[in-house]
C-alpha cells in the first residue's frame, strides 16, 4: 500500500517531466537534451526566490515556470532554430540542446556552488497523512494534485484551442501547416515555451518533494524521462503520463520486491521489450506522416 | 633551469587569488620568520590546504587549528629554543594543485615537514613527489582506507580511516543502545560508500547483529521512499546508511516522513555540516562515529577548543586533527633532540606514543597510520554532541 503511494508520487513527476519533452519531440521530432537543465535551473530559481527573499512557494512556483517557459523560448531561439532546415538538423540539433544543457549546469554551478541545497524548513506545511498503514504527506498529495492538473490542462488545450489546434498542424506536418496559414515558428516557439514551463514546473516540485536541488540533478531524470517518452509513444501526451506512472510504480515494486539493484535495470529492460514488441509504444501513432 | 621557470607559473595564479581572497589576514604565516639559516631552530612547516575548491569547507577549519597549534607550540616555549613556521599554501581542492605546492614546499621554501593535503586523491598524486625527496608528510584528514600511507615510509597520517571508526562505533552504540537487528542502505555505485558499507557490515557481523535487508541505491538518486519502505516494514531495531553527504540527509529526512523512527546510524559521509542543515529536525538523534569526541573534558581538548574560540573558528574534527597534527610534529621534533631536519622529524614521528591531543591519546601504527580511540556522536539541538 505504502509502496503503491510511493510509486504514483514518483510516477506524477516522471509524467510532468515527460509531458513537455514529449510535445517538443511531438512537434520537431528533436529530443530537447536541455530539458533536464531547465528542470534543475527552475528547482534553483524558485530555491532562490523562497529562501533569499522569502516568497511564498505558491507564488514562486508559477514564477519558476515562467522563468522555465522563457529559458525554452531562449533554448529555442539559440539552440534550435539556427540549425531549422539544414540538411541534417536532427542530429546538429540534439548535439546544440546537449550544448545547451552544459552551459545551464555551468551556470547553476557558478551561481548556486557544488552543493546540495534544500528549500527552508517549513516552506510547505508537512503534515503527515495516515491511509490505513501507509503515510501520505499533505505535499506529496499537493505534488500529486498539481502534476495531474498541470497534465489535464496541457492535454485540454491542445484538444480544444486554436493554439493547441495548430500545435498540432505543425506536429503533423509543417509545410501543410505553412501552406494553411500558420506561423510556423511562432508555434514551435509556443511549444518550446509551454514545455519548458511544464518542465520547470517538475524541476520545482521534484525539488521540494525530495529537497534536494543540485546542479546535477536533472540527469537522473533525463533518462528515466526518455524511457517514459518511448513507452508512451513518441509525442503522444497521454502515453507519457500513463507511462510515466508505469514506470513511477514499476521501479518502486521492483525495489520492494526484487531488489534496488536491480531498479534501473527492470524499467530499462521493459523499455526492452515494448521496442521490440511495440516499436511505436503504447499509444504512439503508427509512423505514417514521415511520408 | 627550464625547470625553474616552469614552478613559479604553476604557482602563481593560486598564489595570486589566495592573495586576493584572504586581503588583510595574516597571509598565513606565523611566527618569527627569520628563517634564513636552514638547519637552525626553525621548523618550517609546509601546509597544503584546500581552501578553495569543492573542499573548501574542510580546509578553512584545519588552517585554523594548525594556526592555533602553532601559536600554542611557539607560546609555550617546549621545543628547546626551537620555533615552528607554518607556510599556508592551497592546493584548489585538485591534484595538480597538490603537486605544485608540494614542489614549491619541498624545492623552494625547503620545508622540514609537509601537513596535508585535504583529500585523500590529491595525496595518492602529491605524496609521491615528497617520499622521492624524503620529506616526510603528516596527513591530517586523509581517510581512504589504503593508498596513502602505503606510498612509503615518510608518508604518516593522524586521521583515523573508516575501517577503524565504524566498528567502534558500532560496538559502544550497541552496548548504549541494545540491538539485535538491523537494517542497512548503501550507494553501490561509489568507492567510498561501498567500503563504507562493507565495514559497517563486518562490525554487525562481529557483533552478532543480525542484517535483515539490505538495499541499494546510486549516487543520483533522490527518491529512497521505496528501498525505506521495505526496510521499515522489516522491522529493524536500528539502521546502518553508507552514503555520501548529499544523500545522506535527503535518506534520513525521507526514512522519518515514512514514520521509521528507530534509530539511525550513519557512515563517514555524514560527518558533515551540510548533513545537520539540510537534515533539520529529520537530523536529530542520527548516530555518527567521528575521530574526535568533541565533549572530551581532557586538558588537550579544553585547550584547543579554548583556542580555536579565540579565533572566532566553530571547531570541528577537522580542526581537531590538523590541531593535532601539528602537537605531534613538535613531539616528533622534542623526540630527536629538538633537532628540526627532515629525517630528524621522520625519525621522530615513529617515537610518538600516547601523546596527549584533542582526538585522544595518539599513538603511530606500524604503518603509519593512526591509532586512538574513535567515539560515537549524536545529533542534538542541531549540533553533533556525544553519544551517551
Amino acid at each position: 500500500m505504502q509502496q503503491a503511494i510511493n510509486g504514483i508520487f514518483l510516477g506524477s513527476i516522471y509524467a510532468l517531466f515527460a509531458v513537455g519533452y514529449t510535445l517538443v519531440f511531438g512537434v520537431l521530432d528533436i529530443l530537447n537534451l536541455a530539458h533536464q537543465a531547465v528542470f534543475m535551473l527552475c528547482a534553483f530559481v524558485a530555491l532562490a526566490l523562497v529562501g533569499q527573499s522569502g516568497m511564498h512557494i505558491a507564488l514562486a512556483l508559477p514564477l519558476a515556470a515562467a522563468v522555465g517557459g522563457i529559458l525554452g523560448l531562449v533554448l529555442e531561439r539559440i539552440a534550435f532554430r539556427p540549425l531549422r532546415g539544414r540538411a541534417d538538423s536532427n542530429i546538429s540539433g540534439l548535439i546544440s540542446s546537449l550544448a545547451a544543457a552544459t552551459i545551464f549546469e555551468a551556470i547553476a554551478l557558478q551561481f548556486f556552488g557544488p552543493d546540495v541545497s534544500r528549500f527552508p524548513f517549513g516552506t510547505f506545511p508537512d503534515r503527515p497523512l495516515h491511509i490505513g498503514p501507509a503515510t501520505v504527506s499533505a505535499l506529496q498529495l499537493t505534488i500529486v494534485a498539481i502534476s495531474v492538473a498541470l497534465m489535464a490542462i496541457l492535454t485540454t488545450l491542445l484538444r480544444a484551442t486554436p493554439l493547441g489546434r495548430r500545435i498540432r498542424a505543425v506536429a503533423e506536418n509543417p509545410r501543410a501547416a505553412r501552406i494553411l496559414g500558420v506561423d510556423v515558428d511562432r508555434i514551435i516557439a509556443w511549444s518550446f515555451f509551454i514545455s519548458s514551463a511544464l518542465g520547470g514546473a517538475a524541476g520545482v516540485l521534484f525539488g521540494l518533494a525530495f529537497n534536494s536541488v543540485s546542479p546535477d540533478v536533472g540527469r537522473s531524470i533525463e533518462l528515466k524521462g526518455l524511457a517514459v517518452i518511448i513507452l508512451g509513444g513518441m509525442g503522444s501526451v497521454t502515453g507519457a503520463v500513463i507511462a510515466g506512472f508505469a514506470i513511477g510504480i514499476l521501479e518502486v515494486f521492483t525495489v520492494a520486491r526484487i531488489g534496488s539493484s536491480y531498479r534501473d535495470a527492470v524499467s530499462f529492460a521493459v523499455l526492452f521489450l515494448i521496442l521490440l514488441v511495440r516499436p511505436r509504444g503504447l499509444l504512439g501513432q503508427a509512423a505514417t506522416r514521415e511520408a | 633551469m627550464p625547470r625553474r621557470s616552469v614552478v613559479p607559473v604553476g604557482l602563481l595564479l593560486p598564489l595570486l587569488f589566495f592573495a586576493a581572497c584572504k586581503g588583510g589576514s595574516s597571509g598565513g604565516e606565523s611566527g618569527s620568520g627569520a628563517g634564513g639559516s636552514a638547519s637552525g631552530n626553525v621548523a618550517k612547516v609546509g601546509a597544503a590546504l584546500s581552501i578553495t575548491g569543492l573542499a573548501a569547507v574542510y580546509g578553512a577549519g584545519q588552517r585554523a587549528g594548525i594556526e592555533a597549534a602553532v601559536e600554542n607550540v611557539n607560546g609555550s616555549n617546549s621545543l628547546g629554543g626551537a620555533r615552528l613556521q607554518v607556510l599556508v599554501e592551497d592546493d584548489g581542492s585538485t591534484k595538480e594543485g597538490g603537486i605544485n605546492v608540494f614542489q614549491k614546499f619541498i624545492n623552494q621554501d625547503k620545508v622540514s615537514v609537509i601537513i596535508g593535503p585535504t583529500l585523500s586523491t590529491t595525496a595518492t598524486a602529491a605524496d609521491p613527489l615528497a617520499q622521492q625527496a624524503k620529506v616526510p608528510v603528516l596527513g591530517v584528514s586523509n581517510t581512504a582506507p589504503s593508498g596513502i600511507t602505503d606510498i612509503g615510509d615518510y608518508i604518516f597520517r593522524d586521521s583515523l580511516t573508516e575501517a577503524q571508526v565504524i566498528p567502534g562505533a558500532v560496538k559502544k552504540a550497541k552496548a548504549k543502545l541494545g540491538f539485535k537487528t538491523a537494517g542497512m542502505l548503501y550507494g553501490n555505485d561509489d568507492v567510498f560508500t561501498k567500503a563504507g558499507y562493507d565495514v559497517m557490515k563486518k562490525a554487525l557481523d562481529d557483533e552478532g547483529v543480525k542484517i535483515i535487508e539490505t538495499q541499494t541505491f546510486a549516487k543520483p538518486d533522490r527518491d529512497f521512499s521505496a528501498q525505506l519502505t521495505s526496510l521499515k516494514s522489516k522491522v529493524p531495531n536500528i539502521l546502518l546508511v553508507s552514503a555520501l553527504a548529499e544523500n545522506a540527509a535527503a535518506i534520513v529526512a525521507q526514512a522519518r516522513q515514512l514514520g521509521y523512527d528507530g534509530p539511525i546510524m550513519g557512515g563517514n559521509g555524514f560527518n558533515a555540516p551540510a548533513f545537520i542543515k539540510n537534515g533539520g529536525a529529520a537530523a536529530e538523534g542520527v548516530l555518527v562515529g567521528t575521530s574526535w569526541n568533541s565533549a572530551s573534558t581532557e586538558p588537550a581538548n579544553v585547550t584547543f577548543k579554548e583556542a580555536m574560540q579565540k579565533k572566532g573558528v566553530a571547531p570541528d574534527q577537522f580542526a581537531a586533527q590538523a590541531y593535532t597534527g601539528v602537537l605531534i610534529i613538535a613531539e616528533a621534533i622534542r623526540k630527536s633532540g629538538n633537532k628540526t631536519g627532515r629525517d630528524d622529524i621522520k625519525n621522530g614521528f615513529a617515537q610518538v606514543k600516547d601523546l596527549d591531543t584533542p582526538l585522544g591519546k595518539f599513538s603511530f601504527t606500524e604503518k603509519r597510520d593512526a591509532k586512538h580511540e574513535p567515539s560515537v556522536q549524536e545529533v542534538k539541538g542541531g549540533k553533533f554532541q556525544v553519544f551517551q
